[in-house]
């Protein structure tokens, strides 16, 4: 398979979480697509260092899954927070910086 | 063969995606990513990246996705609009998303590089094995091995400090970490006075 075939399902998964971070208003699920982009990334990434015949690729796409759990971790401290002081889950009304 | 394979694994890859941004349950969407995220190991074997195919495997769709289930069931964010209700941006934001995608086929299939048309470099029997990316990880990437440790233990922190429960909204049968400190120094103090047992030291009675 060209490589250019893991590009264009690369370039179609991040577009499709670039999407749901517009659209979507539950922040659970803009974290899943923040996610999305992290993974269509990470395909990119591994397909060049498939292309190049090296592994410094896949070493990085390594380490964009450490920074990926990392944001998963504080993103859902974030929402588990926020569920604790009653606010409402949702991007459109979280508005104001004020606790 | 592998072309076979390859249309199976991206149709998943795409579904996945698209099941995680169209479904209207947050739970649904979580079980969307876990698929998304299977069929991308598939495509990670494709190309020859062992571990990291694994590594998505076990902890992304294991560990990562655990997390997000229990925190959908405690939030329980079920049955909630798709779209916002009073914006008028949405057309906007599709329309944001179709440009970004005109845009990646222009860059792909517009670009003249010679790498992108063929196969691949040719590779040798133990590309990416554990043992080479281990090796990588060790010896040339060990700056940024560490730095992702690093981050790694800030991100535990900060979540943890996060989540925590807050003053004023508290529980009156939880403890905070004041009252277990004063609770040892009223433990020390019995001590004193007399020597306490197992039942004194798991704290007041009252707790």
């Amino acid at each position: 398979m060209a490589i250019t075939w893991y590009l264009v399902t690369s370039a179609i998964v991040f577009t499709i979480g670039a999407a749901g971070v517009l659209v979507r208003r539950n922040p659970l699920v803009i974290l899943l697509c923040i996610e999305l982009m992290l993974n269509a990334a990470n395909l990119a990434l591994v397909a060049f260092a498939r292309a190049n015949g090296n592994e410094d690729g896949q070493v990085f796409a390594v380490i964009v899954m450490v920074v990926a759990a990392c944001e998963v971790a504080v993103g859902l401290g974030l929402i588990v927070a926020l569920y604790r002081r009653k606010l409402p889950i949702d991007v459109d009304e979280l508005r104001e910086l004020q606790g | 063969m592998a072309e076979v394979f390859f249309f199976i694994a991206a149709a998943g890859v795409i579904a996945g995606a698209a099941g995680t941004v169209m479904l209207r349950n947050a739970f649904y969407s979580v079980l969307a990513l876990v698929g998304h995220l299977l069929s991308l190991a598939a495509l990670f074997l494709l190309l020859r990246a062992e571990f990291l195919a694994a590594a998505q495997v076990v902890v992304y769709a294991g560990a990562v996705m655990v997390l997000y289930v229990f925190v959908v069931a405690y939030v329980g964010g079920m049955g909630q609009p798709l779209a916002g209700s009073g914006t008028n941006l949405r057309p906007l934001s599709v329309v944001f998303g179709v440009a970004l995608l005109v845009e990646f086929c222009i860059a792909i299939l517009g670009s003249t590089l010679d790498l992108l048309g063929d196969e691949g470099a040719g590779f040798f029997p133990a590309f990416g094995t554990p043992a080479r990316m281990g090796e990588l990880l060790l010896t040339r990437y060990l700056l940024a091995f560490e730095a992702a440790s690093f981050l790694l233990l800030v991100a535990a922190v900060g979540a943890v400090i996060l989540a925590r429960r807050r003053a004023g909204l508290e529980d009156p049968r939880e403890l905070s970490v004041a009252d277990l400190l004063r609770s040892n120094e009223g433990g020390t103090m019995v001590d004193h006075e007399e020597r306490g047992s197992l039942a004194e030291a798991a704290g007041p009675p009252h707790r």
